[in-house]
């Protein structure tokens, strides 16, 4: 379980969360949406200890994240993390971009952690693209990869920050489904997202960011088929 | 035509060329370019080594390190490397630590090449998106190996052409060896020229053999990054 308790965040004088308090359970989808500068992708960031949060705490399946004796290396192999920019290592082929970790972080051999690299690439629709280097391939396979990669650390949890923001529009539809995959697998999941169909439609639970606090949180054909509070409506008939 | 030349150009085509005690001295010759591309090779080493090490000092260390990489960078790059050179020979003599004329060398090059790689290198570390970093953080490693395994081998990629340009160039300035009594490429030259008297004829030489070293270089470096860089 993931649980935020009155979650403050200020860069310098700018306080981007305000007191956040969410639960996430196993085996749970939700969606972050609001609008930019909302808090959301920062949520995401403190959520994996990238970045230090000001009061409040964060646990992660009863680990408080930001305390001094929590060991974060450890703590981030349970929790895989998707960016708006995928983040691909350049210099690495598609193979080794997502059997690098296993080997050296987890320790596996190398025959073991190519095996589970090309399990999770055959999952995410890349078998064909093993030798590749990630700057031959479209922005929607890097996204893949990028997502194949956190999956070969075998997470407990995966955190999307605006995983299609940055895709041409055609490129989108194959994350999405990427991300319903991992859906039917049951893997417990944080998307931060603009897309809000998808967020109806995937999640369990849709949460809509306001000025670094949760304004509205529901079930998620609800919360977006029927808002209650006023900003969302705003913000809902804004981007429809 | 000026005048002036007009002297030094009937001196030319007056001028009987004798090949024949270059001839003879060329298997000296030879060994004296093996000593230059030696000492070049190893300076470029400990300047790659020392020049990491000094971007990242002045990059990330505290006020301590960062003026330490500061006045190396500054002084290797802004001073003459002669002088830099006989700083490692006289000027340490002065504190009755004798260095050996390869040593002055080596030592002299070693600081000039750490301190402009340490300035590559530098560039090269803020070329590449903090986002690299944070996605391998993010994947459980630590931030050493993030570092290892993710940034510095981009680093590389970039800083490889400017890395090629200061090993030419720490070919052609070990020359200077030289004048602090080194039998380099240029030294043993000299002493050859001054024996038989056929100065040009040797320098010409020797301008010919550091030549095809540089070419030999850059074609050994091309190959190496056709291998390295695949991507």
């Amino acid at each position: 379980m993931i649980e935020l308790k009155k979650v403050d965040k200020n860069f310098g004088k700018l306080q981007v969360l305000k007191g956040v308090d969410l639960q996430v359970e196993k085996g749970e989808v939700l969606s972050v949406i609001g609008a930019s500068g909302s808090g959301k992708s920062t949520m995401l960031s403190c959520i994996n200890g990238l970045e230090v949060i000001q009061s409040g705490e964060i646990h992660v399946d009863g680990i408080n994240v930001h305390a001094p004796s929590t060991d974060l290396n450890k703590l981030r192999r349970h929790i895989g993390m998707v960016f708006q920019q995928w983040n691909s290592f350049p210099h690495l082929s598609v193979m080794e971009n997502v059997a690098l970790s296993p080997r050296i972080v987890l320790g596996k051999s190398r025959e073991e952690a190519r095996a589970v690299a090309e399990k999770q690439l055959i999952h995410v629709g890349l078998g064909d693209k093993l030798d590749t280097y990630p700057t031959r391939m479209s922005g929607g396979q890097q996204q893949r990869l990028a997502i194949a990669r956190a999956l070969a650390m075998e997470p407990s949890y995966m955190l999307f920050d605006e995983v299609t923001s940055a895709l041409d529009p055609e490129l989108v539809g194959e994350v999405l489904d990427t991300l319903r995959l991992l859906r039917e697998d049951g893997m417990t999941m944080i998307v931060v997202t603009h897309e809000i169909s998808f967020a109806r439609d995937v999640s369990d639970r849709v949460a809509f960011f306001h000025q670094g606090v949760i304004e509205e949180i529901g079930a998620a054909q609800q919360l977006i088929n029927d808002p209650q509070r006023e900003y969302t409506q705003q913000f809902l008939s804004n981007v429809r | 035509m000026p005048s002036t030349l007009a002297p030094l150009l009937v001196l030319i085509m007056d001028y009987n060329f004798h090949w024949r005690p270059v001839w003879r001295a060329l298997p000296d010759l030879l060994d004296a370019a093996l000593i230059t591309l030696e000492v070049a090779l190893l300076s470029m080493v400990i300047g790659i080594v020392i020049g990491m090490v000094l971007a990242i000092m002045r990059l990330y260390g505290n006020i301590a390190m960062r003026g330490f990489a500061s006045v190396w960078i500054e002084a290797a790059r802004n001073t003459p490397a002669l002088l830099q050179f006989f700083f490692f020979g006289f000027g340490l003599g002065a504190f009755d630590l004798h260095l050996s004329p390869y040593m002055i060398v080596l030592v002299g090059l070693s600081f000039n090449n750490a301190g402009y790689l340490a300035e590559n290198f530098r560039g090269g570390f803020q070329a590449i998106p903090v986002t690299q970093f944070n996605a391998a953080r993010c994947l459980g490693m630590t931030s050493s190996q993030a570092f290892i395994r993710i940034v510095i081998p981009q680093v590389f990629k970039l800083v490889y052409h400017p890395m090629t340009n200061q090993m030419v160039w720490a070919v052609l300035i070990s020359s200077l060896g030289m004048l602090v009594g080194f039998r380099e490429l240029a030294g043993e030259t000299q002493f050859m020229a001054s024996n038989t008297f056929r100065l040009f004829e040797f320098f010409l030489a020797a301008a010919v053999i550091y030549y095809l070293i540089v070419k030999i270089i850059l074609l050994v470096f091309y190959l190496i990054s056709r291998r390295l860089f695949n991507y």
